[in-house]
């Protein structure tokens, strides 16, 4: 019996292994290139040498990646304008799901229907009529009011704040839910924003984790148009567009290797926290052994 | 007394205007995101829709002029020709090519300022096929490519869909097991998902290299050197496959997890029910966890198909819609066209075709979905 | 029709105009652009409500993040006012495509530097895009009303932006042009709009002991190889089993590479992209001497002589070097690190003459004054004393690009007389031949791209130019004649 499942063991992880190996190793071939000089890594892609971090290894391509882009500050503008705007999407799109899904009010229906629907339009269909309605908005900051939005944070991340994907999450979980849960505390004498931040947000967990990972991809991963368009002073730009800077007559794809080292590492960071605050929560409820 | 100690409760309900209406409350809750949508979605894609009625360009000195449906007219216009192979003149047998194959005329002396075929002039080939074997079928469009991009979407999306979804599911199946060490794997599955697109596709470009790529050699490696390289992404039988491959390797993780945390809500209960009533694993599989991820399966199939139709930069990093516009896609030709060719209101026309299309298409998968 | 920058006062105007001609478009803009006028004040305290409370709370928290961009605001705040208080010095804005290439920032903040130092009336100041979106950054720029005073344009890209009213005419004194090379100089519709510090060459990259061993003869600018001449050298290459690929035309470097590249191809056999004069691609990049070209042109991809579309940018950029390609078509950018990898061995060789003399592609980046610019005489200025020959050869001891003077030439290590990339500065000089000089470029060149990938790729060579044709020639349609 335990010969058995000493056995079956092995098999499960040599699957898990080798199914592993098929979704890293491009990644592993990334860093282990960003460690190589143009000429070897170029040669070693023939073979599995590609894998492995033999022949000249240096840390030169970071250095010159630091020297070629100003690599803090554009992980910087990044990670605040992905922070910001999950943090207010989030809560922004979740607040309007409830109102969609546990109020009575004329319209919703309706308007629930556009706003799903708007999430079939690309972004590229959308980018050039909203670069001229941003480029009229007025706009209150350190230099007191002022018109057109170019060249700032705000730009990349107001736009971005509500988007029909993160409400159709929120929508398609709040559903799932009993309504009962809100009814008692409506009579309990709750008003609505309690129930929202107390009743519901509580058990939303999972789908939270769920739309903070998607949002921080498209705005972390995605953002490269958009800035290109609405960011012509470098001290705003994203790591998108510093990905740009590398493109140049002789491309340097040992740096290009290093830069996408390290750009990938908040993103590893961030899906490593969330796995930790609410897959694990919810997988030891689940599983029994 | 009973109606006494509701009468406060009572009073609350109605001053917040009843438990069936709360106009007031709705709408502040929902007021800001769907201000924001209202701004920064629909409007601009009403303006878009008004450029594809239009000759707006991206920037020119000239005045834009109202066109009406012009654009669409361009875009969808089909119309066809019947050919019979060309006759030797004196014997008036077909004439037969190197291959064996029936000679006919070349399209272009019909397409090209030829006046008795005015309605088929600039129009090219999209398909053509043999009714019988002396006469040949052409289905001409006065844009192929667009009609191509439209086709080669709809594929990517009809393979794409399913094939991310159920390898997705297969994989949540996997690391949803009690083994030591299962989280290290699932970080693993999700790796790709974290890198974007554009540098996945960077990245795999060396892997489908079809001299010395990365897959190549592998290939090479395991078959002890039987395997023939294969020019991935330059031939035309193999470029859209590949790209397919690797949009559902990137994608898969990010699918994995949705599923994952589906099988978890499935409440244990349910699983220990089954196993007293003596199910083998495919019958807890049909009737405990299947049924429990409906809602789940919905989402996972609308956001992969949703994602699917905006393929792009796959194509415009690894295949700028080559070889022989094998990989074209309409989202691809719509930037290509509004930016690189400086002519918005063509641009503008495709992203509206495309979401009166999936519309189309999303309510035919509500339908369906709710007849069950 | 319907100017959209006429005036209009009321809605009722909107209205009747929309009515008349049903201008979608400039409905929507003149409905927002007066909604937002009567919107403003109430949206200012709105959004301040909605958006700014929140923001600027989640700035307090994340304070560690902006305070370098803080403090640098309020240097430069202070900056600025000691800049107003000591002298009143007009400030120009400079748009470069050189983002990420520091040598090349060091040379450009020296010429900047310099021209500051030597007046006291303007103040160039810099900003810096990465090469690859430059110009979708200048256009969305443009869009929104935001250029710079003076802006830098890539060559065949200029008559589209002046077309488009971003650039004004130079109006320089064409003294100060003497000398240069045409190449660098940007002309239109009679009127010179840029002027360029270096010019990009292309010539056939090998090895003269890849040559001599195959008994092949070496070309000079003089006595270029001929069409047959080459057809036989690439069998013998292809023959000797040495290379993976007798020669490397490049097709990995999609987008302006093409028309930059092949163009001059097309144009020593005989044909262009466009007729300029009668406005026209049909008949031009479908005649008889294109569908030559494109039938050669696909023999080179049916006879394993060169590698096709799929060649990835890694290879592009060290087969060569690697000596997986015999011969390499190849710009000057690039020269430095195969002079520094096979010294003597390296051989730069004229392009091929196939039938109407060899040809090669003219015209870089050059600068030139936005028309939005309120100091074109400060750019002017500016333009003028960037035309010094030292300048020219600084940029191009960085780029490796060419000098755009012989004198400047004479300053540089690598081009001066007898250095060992003047072969290209004659080259230039030579067989420097610009792309079809029409605002139409832009589109005329995307669809010579399109059809030699084809073409490339097996697609019927006539099909494929006659696809090209119309493109072109309904996008000429479209915008009336460029006109």
């Amino acid at each position: 019996m335990s010969r058995l499942r000493l056995a079956q063991l092995l098999v499960r992880y040599t699957l898990l292994v080798w199914v592993a190996i098929i979704f890293v190793f491009p990644i592993i071939f990334m860093v282990v290139s960003s460690l190589k000089p143009d000429l070897q890594l170029l040669r070693d892609t023939a073979s599995l040498r590609a894998f492995l971090p033999i022949g000249d290894i240096s840390l030169d391509n970071y250095h010159k990646a630091f020297a070629r882009v100003p690599i803090a500050l554009f992980i910087g503008n990044s990670v605040f304008i992905t922070a910001t705007t999950l943090v207010c999407s989030l809560f922004l799109c979740s607040l309007a799901a409830f109102s969609f899904v546990f109020l009575q009010w004329w319209g919703r229906a309706v308007i629930l229907s556009i706003i799903l629907a708007t999430f079939i339009v690309p972004f590229e269909t959308i980018a050039i009529p909203l670069l001229m309605i941003v480029n009229e908005l007025p706009w209150i900051g350190l230099e007191g009011l002022t018109f057109g939005w170019l060249n700032s944070y705000h730009v990349q991340i107001v736009p971005f704040l509500a988007d029909a994907l993160t409400i159709f999450l929120f929508v398609q979980y709040f559903r799932d839910l009993p309504r009962e849960l809100v009814e008692a505390a409506r009579i309990d004498g709750a008003n609505w924003f309690h129930v929202y931040w107390h009743v519901i947000l509580p058990l939303s967990g999972p789908i939270i984790a769920t739309a903070a990972i998607l949002k921080f991809l498209i705005m972390y991963n995605d953002q490269f148009l958009w800035p290109i368009m609405v960011a012509q002073e470098e001290q705003y730009r994203p790591i998108m567009v510093g990905l740009m800077y590398f493109f140049q007559l002789n491309v340097p794809w040992g740096e290009i290797m290093a830069y996408l080292s390290i750009i990938t590492v908040p993103v590893l960071a961030f899906y490593l926290s969330l796995q930790r605050a609410f897959i694990q929560s919810v997988a030891s409820t689940g599983i029994k052994e | 007394m009973p109606h006494r100690d509701y009468r406060p409760v009572l009073m609350r309900v109605f001053r917040s205007g009843g438990l069936s209406h709360h106009h007031k409350a709705g709408w502040l809750m929902a007021g800001p995101a769907v201000f924001l949508v209202a701004m920064f979605l629909i409007l601009p894609f009403f303006m878009a829709f008004g450029f594809s009625l239009t000759n707006q360009r991206l920037f020119s000195p000239k005045p834009t002029q109202y066109v009406g449906l012009d654009n669409f007219k361009r875009m969808l216009g089909v119309s066809y020709l019947i050919l019979e192979p060309e006759r030797d003149t004196q014997t008036g047998t077909i004439l037969i090519d190197e291959d064996g194959a029936p000679v006919y005329p070349r399209l272009r002396t019909y397409t090209r300022n030829n006046p008795d075929y005015p309605h088929l002039d600039r129009m090219r080939e999209w398909i053509s096929f043999d009714l019988s074997e002396d006469r040949r079928l052409y289905l001409l469009a006065r844009d192929v490519i667009f009609m191509k991009a439209f086709v080669i979407t709809v594929t990517f999306v009809l393979v794409t869909a399913p094939l991310q979804a159920g390898l997705a599911l297969l994989l949540a199946l996997l690391i949803n097991q009690p083994l030591r060490g299962i989280n290290v794997f699932r970080t693993m599955y999700f790796m790709p998902v974290v890198i974007a697109m554009v540098v996945v596709s960077m990245l795999w470009r060396f892997i489908y290299d079809g001299q010395d790529g990365l897959l190549n050699s592998l290939l090479g490696f395991m078959s002890f050197g039987l395997f023939e390289p294969v020019d991935w992404l330059g031939n035309t039988e193999t470029a859209l496959g590949s790209i397919i491959a690797m949009s559902v390797w990137q994608g898969v993780g990010f699918h994995m997890v949705i599923w994952l945390a589906g099988l978890q809500t499935i409440s244990p209960h349910l699983y220990e029910a089954a196993h007293l009533e003596g199910a083998n694993r495919w019958q807890t599989f049909f009737y405990v966890t299947w049924p429990g991820l409906r809602n789940t399966a919905i989402l996972v199939m609308v956001i992969i198909t949703m994602q699917s139709f905006r393929l792009f930069p796959q194509v415009a990093v690894m295949t700028g819609g080559g070889p022989l516009d094998s990989t074209q896609s309409l989202v691809f030709q719509m930037v290509e066209r509004g930016y690189g060719k400086q002519d918005i209101a063509e641009g503008s026309a495709i992203s509206v075709f495309l979401f009166l299309f999936v519309l189309l298409v999303s309510l035919g998968q509500r339908y369906l979905v709710r007849e069950r | 029709m319907v100017h959209l920058d006429k005036p209009l006062a009321t809605l009722s105007d909107t209205c009747k105009i929309i009515l008349q001609n049903n201008g979608v478009t400039i409905l929507t803009r003149k409905i927002t652009r007066q909604t937002f006028m009567l919107m403003r004040y109430a949206y200012a305290i709105l959004s301040y409500r909605i958006f700014l409370e929140g923001f600027l709370m989640l700035l307090r928290r994340l304070t560690h993040l902006i305070k370098p961009h803080l403090r640098a605001f309020s240097l430069a705040l202070a900056g600025m006012l000691i800049a107003v208080t000591s002298h009143a010095a007009t400030e120009l804005s400079l748009w470069y495509h050189g983002a990420g290439n520091p040598e090349e920032r060091e040379v450009l903040l020296g010429l900047i530097g310099d021209f500051n130092k030597s007046q006291s009336d303007y103040t160039v100041t810099v900003e810096e895009f990465p090469q690859e979106s430059y110009n979708d950054s200048v256009t969305a720029a443009a869009l929104a009303g935001n250029l710079p005073d003076i802006i830098d344009v890539d060559g065949p890209i200029m008559p589209n932006w002046a077309w488009a009213g971003y650039m004004a005419p130079l109006d320089i004194d064409p003294a100060k042009l003497d000398g240069i090379l045409e190449g660098a100089i940007g002309r239109w519709n009679g009127e010179v709009y840029a002027v360029g510090l270096w010019d990009a060459a292309a010539a056939i990259y090998t090895h003269k002991s890849t040559l001599d061993a195959h008994d092949i003869r070496i070309p000079t600018l003089d006595n270029p190889w001929t069409r047959q001449e080459f057809d036989e050298i690439l069998a013998t290459l292809k023959a000797s089993g040495q290379f993976q690929y007798a020669f490397d035309p490049g097709m990995a470097w999609t987008g302006e590479w093409y028309a930059y590249a092949f163009g001059p191809m097309l144009q020593s056999w005989g044909g262009d992209l466009v007729d300029t004069n009668a406005n026209r691609a049909d008949g031009t990049i479908n005649g008889r001497a294109a569908v030559e070209f494109g039938q050669w042109w696909q023999n080179l991809f049916v006879q394993g002589y060169a590698p096709g579309t799929s060649q990835d940018g890694a290879d592009r950029d060290t087969g060569f070097l690697d000596g997986k390609y015999a011969m390499q078509l190849n710009g000057n950018w690039a020269a430095v690190p195969a002079l520094e990898a096979f010294g003597d061995d390296m051989l730069f060789l004229p392009s091929v003459d196939f039938g109407n003399g060899p040809k090669i592609g003219a015209a870089s980046w050059q600068f030139g004054i936005s028309a939005s610019s309120e100091h074109k005489d400060g750019g002017r200025a500016f333009i003028e004393f960037a035309l010094q020959d030292q300048y020219s050869a600084a940029f191009s001891n960085v780029l490796g690009l060419a000098p755009t003077t012989t004198a400047a030439a004479a300053m540089t290590d690598k081009y001066q007389p007898g250095g060992p990339m003047e072969v290209f500065f004659e080259l230039t000089k030579a067989q420097g031949t610009l792309r079809a000089v029409t605002p139409g470029y832009v589109v005329a060149s995307k669809e010579f791209e399109k059809a030699l990938a084809d073409i490339t790729n097996g697609a019927d060579v006539a099909d494929a130019l006659d696809a090209a044709a119309d493109a072109i020639d309904a996008d000429i349609e479209k915008n009336n004649g460029y006109r």
